[in-house]
């Protein structure tokens, strides 16, 4: 029987007092619902050669699995460094049967008594759900020069981003070699204030990078100071019915229907005894690939408001859901994850995120880092670039599902190497198998016929377009 | 790739919540119930019961590892014919989540595996220990002289159910 320790990878860093470490320029709000032990456990986010690459090995290692120690957190036995930190939401999780895991240094709900992960999923799809997103790191840069410095760290373009407008960006290796640190929603607020949401596996992580940067750009006379949103509640509500829930919940002056996708609005959310809440920024989007709001909520509201939400909505229309039925939805919907689809040694290129690089950012000389590289990647060989040797793709498997870490091969010969699997799962919407894995350069287009390696023998796979799910934004016409 | 029980120990909250404590405990009967003594089960949540010729028998997965892994999605079946060892995969039983090792319980060779997984893999989780036409067996397998000393390492109903339970704590 395996240890827990060969086919997992748990790296937790044990840091000291949070504080402390934090250089001057970032100030951060009271933390209002960590343990009371300072001392918490982190993750070293994952890169590739710290991911069990033994096909062999063929445990899912999406969400549930994710890198933080397997010890059982008992009551008795964990010790001040081994506690998770609790979102906002955590007694309520309880109190709906949540079965709870370790998850990017928190505890986590990955599934609710009686709800399958399958159901749940369905049910998002069909109704809507909501799920607790707390654990995510929301950080507001602002000042004059926080959009150059946020142009330099990322290769989006800030400056036609429009007010309460979002985009999809990612953090840059300042090394220059074009590998994503983290991916991160970037959404402007005003010309000198943006409110940025960043992966709760590399927070400590993206916490160095920032405050290395920021230290950069002060040395550079640029003004721009950082603030974390600690201990505030973010709650994704999503699904066909989302909108009906939120509007019956919020106090009538927001018009959710002029809110389209990738828009975001201060709304209040009406509470009991003729109260509003404060105002709360609701982003149209999500993870999930159906319609959607994510809504950033102050610590000592999260709880009445998402109570109010599903009081409002009714277990007709909403339901809690868990990090299971979030990672088979994100899949479906052609998501990456990172730690696995995404990781340090990636570029956007090569991870089909070439779409968030706008045209005037597409030179060598456009100043953020790695877009020399990066602009190599976008230039075919044939115009006198280098392309990228490997791209990530969708694929359905037949036969069994494949999981992170299978190995692509061609068709009828194990022996050629295609590339790897990095996401999987049998999809509860499709009834098939789906995955996302990066593939050599040449062999991605779609309807391309490989083979995947599961428990050792081959298995059809067939090259396919992303997402494997319709999306279903609300876009404006 | 990982067993059985592996896949529950990674999925066992971090904190004892109510779904642990309601939907997969096995109560002690009050009466002593006669015990099968020829189904026994190995630490991984594999059960194995011969049948009366001593010879064959029906493997599956047990009812505390197809609660606790959840909705199965998809079974992979061992080919008739395949021989193997004690603690070797006979196949996989995969939810939406994971993806876990049936592993023999004794050394044995497959005569049959259950179509039925095939097209209704929840089958499992309705009569996992059910080795009837209907059931949610896995494999029909014909013991080695080695497997029948296998056996003698497993435990039976009465062991298995205490080992569940502590598990649980």
């Amino acid at each position: 029987m395996q240890s827990l320790k060969s086919a997992s990878v748990t790296n937790a860093v044990r840091s000291a007092p949070r504080i402390s470490q934090r250089s001057v320029s970032r100030t951060t709000r009271p933390l209002s619902t960590l343990n009371s032990s300072a001392i918490t456990t982190t993750l070293r986010p994952q890169t590739s050669r710290t991911v069990s690459r033994n096909p062999a090995i063929g445990l899912s290692t999406t969400l549930l699995t994710s890198r933080t120690q397997h010890a059982r957190h008992g009551s008795s036995s964990a010790s001040s460094s081994e506690a998770l930190q609790k979102t906002p939401l955590y007694d309520l999780h309880l109190a709906h049967g949540a079965q709870m895991v370790p998850f990017g240094g928190f505890h986590m709900p990955v599934q609710y008594k009686g709800l399958s992960v399958s159901a749940s999923h369905a049910f998002t799809r069909e109704h809507s759900s909501i799920f607790d997103v707390s654990h995510m790191v929301q950080r507001i840069f602002s000042g004059s020069g926080a959009r150059e410095f946020l142009e330099r760290v990322t290769p989006s373009d800030l400056a036609s981003l429009g007010v309460h407008r979002s985009t999809l960006s990612v953090l840059l290796k300042a090394d220059g070699s074009g590998g994503i640190v983290d991916d991160t929603i970037l959404t402007k607020l005003a010309e000198d204030k943006f409110y940025v949401v960043t992966n709760a596996g590399c927070r400590e992580k993206d916490n160095e990078y920032f405050d290395q940067e920021l230290a950069k750009a002060k040395a550079s006379g640029l003004e721009v100071n950082q603030e974390q949103l600690d201990g505030w509640g973010l709650v994704a509500l999503q699904g066909p019915e989302a909108e009906a829930v939120l509007a019956d919940a919020l106090d009538g002056n927001t018009d959710l229907k002029q809110l389209y996708f990738g828009q975001s609005v201060y709304g209040k959310v009406k509470l009991d005894g003729g109260k509003t809440s404060a105002p709360l920024l609701i982003s149209r989007g999500g993870y999930t690939g159906e319609d959607g709001f994510e809504i950033s909520i102050p610590p000592s509201e999260t709880v009445e408001v998402t109570e109010k939400l599903l009081q409002v909505g009714g277990v007709e229309k909403v339901q809690l859901a868990g990090l299971g039925a979030r990672d088979s939805l994100r899949l479906e919907a052609g998501m990456c994850l990172y730690g696995h689809d995404l990781d340090e040694t990636v570029s956007p290129v090569e991870a089909a995120l070439s779409w968030i690089i706008p045209p005037n950012r597409r030179k060598a000389d456009a100043g953020y880092y790695g877009a020399e590289t990066i602009n190599s990647q976008l230039t075919p060989k044939s115009k006198g670039g280098n392309g990228v040797v490997r791209r990530r793709v969708g694929f359905i498997v037949t036969g069994a599902p494949a999981r992170e870490g299978a190995e692509i091969v061609a068709k009828g010969d194990p022996t050629t190497k295609l590339g790897r699997i990095t996401s999987g799962c049998p999809s509860p919407s499709l009834g098939k198998n789906i995955a996302m894995g990066y593939i050599k350069d040449g062999q991605h287009k779609s309807g391309t016929e490989v083979e995947v390696l599961v428990r050792g023998k081959p298995r059809p796979a067939v090259v396919t377009k992303m997402p494997f799910v319709p999306s279903k934004y609300y876009k404006s016409a | 790739m990982a067993s059985i029980a592996r896949c529950l120990r990674i999925a066992r909250p971090s904190v004892v919540s109510a779904f642990a404590q309601s939907s997969v405990r096995i109560a002690r009967p009050f009466s002593v119930t006669a015990n099968n003594e020829l189904r026994k089960y190995t630490r991984e949540h594999e059960w194995i019961e011969l049948s009366d010729d001593k010879k064959t028998g029906y493997v599956g997965i047990s009812s505390y590892a197809a609660k606790a892994l959840g909705d199965v999605v998809f079974v992979e079946l061992p080919e008739e014919g395949k021989e193997v060892h004690a603690g070797d995969a006979l196949g996989a039983v995969e939810s939406v989540k994971s993806a876990a090792d049936i592993n023999a319980p004794v050394s044995c060779k497959v005569i049959a595996s259950n179509l039925t997984l095939e097209e209704s893999p929840s089958t499992i989780n309705k009569v996992p220990e059910d080795h009837s036409a209907s059931g949610g067996w896995v494999a029909k397998v014909q013991v080695t002289d080695q497997g029948i000393a296998d056996l003698e390492k497993l435990m039976d109903e009465e062991a298995y159910k205490e080992f569940t339970a502590a598990e649980d704590h």
